[in-house]
Order: C-alpha cells, then structure tokens, then sequence
C-alpha cells in the first residue's frame, strides 16, 4: 500500500519533469524566461561545487531557524500568560488585533530600513511573521485544558509547577504544535521576503542576483532549495508530533 | 462508635453566579443550602439524591476545589487530610497510558519512579485491569475508564475517599463486584469514604449511614443510620430489614 503510493508519486514527478523539459524544449523560450531542468540541474551542481549554494542556504536557514526560535518562545510565554490572566488578555488585545491587521510583508521594508541588511532584521521578520499563529494557538491550547483536570489537580493540592507540566503543557501541545507547524512554514516566508527586500547574502538574495543577471536557472535553484528547506522544516514538525502525540487517535495515518 | 468527627460540614452553602453574573443571596443558582453533617473516622456516608440536587457540588466543596459562598467544611485531625477522588466521567489524562494515569497522585507527592510504578501495578491488578497496563484512556471501555479512576483515588492511599457517583457506568455484574471489592478496602484500610450515589441498593449495600438530599436547593432531607450487618453479602437485599430501610429511602426522595 505504502509503497503503491510513493510509486505513484514518484511517476507523477517523474511526468512533471518531463512536462517541463518538453515545454522548454519545443515552447520557443528563451532560457532566461523558462530553463530547462538539465540547465537547472548543470546550474545546481555548479552552485554547489563553487561553495555559494551551502553558504546561501546555510545563511537563510540560520534565520529560520533563530527566528523561528525566537517567535515561538517569545509567544509561547506570553500567550500562556494570556492564556491565564483574562485581564492581561484585556489589555494587550487591541494589540494583538491590531497586528493581526497588519500585512508583515508590507513592513519587511521598513525593518530593513531600520536594522539594516543583515541577518537581525531577518530574524526579525521571522519572529515577528511566526509569533501570531504560536501565540494564538498557545492561547487556545491552554484555554482548552478541560476544566475537569484541574479540578482533578486541585483534589491532590498540586503545586503550580506540576499543573503547568503534567496538565497544561500535555494538554495543550496537540493546538500548539499545530501552531508551530503553521509557524514553521510562515518563517521560510519570512526570510525571504527580507531577504528579497535588502539582503548581502541568502537564497533570497540569490533570487535577486539570477534575476539581474538573467540567470534564470540559478533562480530556480534557489526556488527548490527553499522548498526543500520548508518541507524539512515541516516534516521535523510532523516528526515532532508523531512522538508526542500518539496518544491522539489522529496522528495514526 | 462514639469517636470523635473528622469531617465538620456546618451550615454549607453554595450559590453559582447566574447568567447575570449575580450572586447575591437571593440572585443566582442555589445549588446548596445550610447544609450541616459530620462524618467520623472509618465512616461510609453515601449521598442520595435526585440529579441537580447539588450531590457534586459538595464533593467539590470538600475537596476544596471550589469555595464554599458560606459556611464551613473542617477537617479535625489534619488541616487537609490526603483525598483521593473519584469523579463522575472517569476524568483520565488521555496522553497518559492506564498505568501512569494511576501513577499520576505518586508522582505528585514527589515518589520515586520504580516505587510509583511497582504500586499502581498493584491497583491496577485490584481493579482487574492486568493486561492493559500500556494502553491509552481512549482504547478502553466507559467502565474500565471508571476502573482506572478508582485505582487512581486510592493509590496514594488517602484518608477520605470521595466518590462521586463512581459504577453508575458500570454493567450489573461488575458494578456488584465492585461493590464487595469497595467494602473489602474500606474495612482493611480503614478509610472513611463519603459516596454519591443515585442507587439505593447500593447506598444500603455499602454505607453505615445514608444522607438523602433534596431537589434544588440541596438540603438534608433524611439522614439515616443503616445498621445492616456486615460483610454484607448479596443476598442481603432480600431480608426484611434491608427492605424497611429501602422503602425509608424511597419516601424520602420522592
Ligand atoms: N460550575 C457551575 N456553575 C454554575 N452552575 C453549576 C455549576 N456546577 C453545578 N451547577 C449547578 O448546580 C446544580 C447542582 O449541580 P450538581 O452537579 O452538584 O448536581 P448533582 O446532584 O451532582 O447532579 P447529577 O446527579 O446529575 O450529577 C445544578 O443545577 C447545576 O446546574
Ligand atoms: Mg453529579
């Protein structure tokens, strides 16, 4: 059955390809507007014998990676906050809708402007483009926590540090890892969209300097390096998940 | 037996805010008022009453999980004695397996792993559940989940047991071996265990004293001394004196 299925899979990529080849072929393209994918694979295997593909990749995925980290924790700890103190969730909620409003991607400029080309101020973006879905998620988790299991801790007194870790954060993590899981993919987003913005280094970056130079194929390059980057970074998740939440009768599949 | 009280309940009132939010004392819903009763060491006392009549939410009140709005609940030997608690759904952690749900009350007094599990082993055996050990809440019956609550309100081996409606789930058959395998771990533990229960055979099966409460607002309608022999063995529900105290009941609660 399993294997049925990655055979199927396997083919259909397999036609895509061919699809493809056969397009750039016999569709009178030029090879800056649709490379065809041995010039994309030649273009590949010289990115990666000069050095510059690992170094890119390494570079957008360090902002990923950090920005990701960053936003998830900073939103893990204020949402269970929220999460717990309604007039705290009073408080910061014009604020919390206010920048659900607003278009990060419209704001990536100005961070840039701010914070410079660096790396900071695509961690920045990242954090920022990751935090919402993580905090609104941890909200919701810890909220779910059925009432019932904190009466059942309440019945044995215990502490504080034992309801967070043997109630709230079990209870919760199946809403927050599906926040994270959003997170993850948001945070690819992220990086680049800084990166494309005002950037000396990255696959983002990498993008810009095919498209100046017309050299389309070293852009798709950069195109499946992200994929393969969003999809580890998404199956790290799923990984996660699996060993966690076998409990759950969903995770079965 | 002429033993002083550990459990003072002394003019118990509980009054939920209504959808106004209003609780005052002749706002909101009165899901208990005045109530009064004591409870001596070792003593079964079953709660009977209609459903609403507040039976729940004077489990709550004496395990502290919910504030009294007047009245008191004492405890005369320790502040607070050891609880083990029994709800009415089964109330398990669905991402723990049937043994560290039982674990759970060890872990929280801070026992070390080895000894946690070589315990809840045990209940898990005196609830019948061998065999079952690893797997997940979601994978069991209704009655073998209420099952692993009973194991798990008496694992840490507390002073008060309270059971709130605790076989209503369970076929006859168990629901009547669970009746005799309570009676044998009240006697040779020497627990006082107070019990909720919609079931008058059961309340006389298993009690010393049986407290009927009224309809909403909750009150102590009857509270009734049940002088039955023990062990009391199945046929006892036949005998002239169970069926007086049957029918006391019977009038007590309609
Ligand atoms: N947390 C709550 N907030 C508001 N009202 C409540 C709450 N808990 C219980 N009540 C109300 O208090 C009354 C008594 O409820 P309780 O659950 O104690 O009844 P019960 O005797 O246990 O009933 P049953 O036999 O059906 O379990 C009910 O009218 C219920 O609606
Ligand atoms: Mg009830």
């Amino acid at each position: 059955m399993k294997n049925k299925t990655s055979l199927l899979g396997l083919s259909s990529i397999l036609l895509g390809l061919l699809a493809w080849d056969l397009l750039a072929r016999f569709g009178s393209l030029p090879a800056f507007i649709l490379p065809s994918p041995v010039d994309v694979w030649v273009r590949f295997l010289k990115a990666v014998t000069d050095g510059s593909l690992f170094f890119h990749a390494g570079v957008t995925l360090l902002e990923i990676v950090m920005g990701l980290g960053v936003g998830t924790l900073l939103a893990t700890v204020l949402g269970y906050l929220v999460a717990r103190s309604r007039t705290l969730e009073r408080a910061l909620s014009p604020y919390l809708v206010a920048s659900q409003a607003v278009p990060l991607v419209a704001i990536a400029p100005l961070l840039v402007i701010w914070f410079g080309p660096g790396m900071f101020s695509k961690v920045f973006i990242c954090s920022l483009i990751v935090f919402f879905p993580v905090l609104v998620n941890t909200i919701v988790g810890v909220r779910a926590v059925p009432a019932a299991l904190h009466d059942l801790m309440r019945s044995y007194h215990a502490a504080r540090r034992d309801i967070l870790f043997k109630l709230e954060v079990p209870s919760a993590l199946p809403i927050f890892l599906g926040g994270l899981r959003i997170g993850a993919t948001l945070s690819v987003i992220g990086a680049v969209v800084g990166e494309l913005v005002g950037a000396d280094s990255g696959l983002g970056f990498l993008i810009n300097v095919g498209r100046g130079q017309y050299d389309t194929a070293l852009v798709f390059v950069a195109l499946f390096t992200l994929m393969a980057l969003a999809l580890s970074l998404y199956g790290l998740v799923i990984l996660v998940e699996r060993r966690f939440l076998a409990w759950q009768e969903s995770v079965e599949r | 037996m002429p033993t002083k009280p550990i459990l003072t309940v002394k003019d118990l009132s509980v009054v939920f805010p209504d959808n106004n939010g209003a609780s005052s004392p002749k706002g909101g819903l009165h899901a208990l008022e005045y109530i009064s009763f004591e409870v001596c060491p070792r003593e079964f006392v079953c709660f009977l009453g209609p459903s609403g009549s507040g039976k729940t939410t004077l489990l709550r009140a004496l395990a502290r999980i919910l504030k009294p709005t007047s009245g008191k609940v004492n405890f005369i030997q320790r502040q607070q004695p050891k609880i083990g608690m029994v709800f009415q759904q089964p109330n398990l952690m669905p991402w723990r397996t049937v043994l560290d749900n039982i674990k759970l009350p060890l872990e929280l007094e801070g026992m070390g792993d080895v000894k946690a599990r070589a315990k809840a082993q045990e209940m898990v055996e005196l609830v019948g559940l061998k065999g079952f050990e690893d797997n997940w809440p979601r994978d069991l019956s209704g009655g073998m989940a209420q099952r692993v609550g009973l194991a798990r309100a008496l694992v840490h081996d507390p002073d008060l047991l309270l059971l709130d409606e605790p076989f209503a789930s369970l076929d006859a058959m168990t629901r009547e071996r669970m009746w005799t395998e309570l009676s044998r771990i009240w006697q040779a533990k020497q627990k006082t265990v107070i019990m909720v229960t919609h079931s008058i055979n059961e309340s006389l099966f298993l009690a010393d004293r049986v407290l009927v409460l009224t309809q909403r607002p909750g009150k102590v309608k009857l509270d009734l001394k049940v002088d039955l022999p023990r062990p009391r063995k199945d046929d006892i529900r036949y005998t002239p004196a169970f069926g007086k105290l049957a029918l006391k009941l019977r009038k007590a609660i309609e």
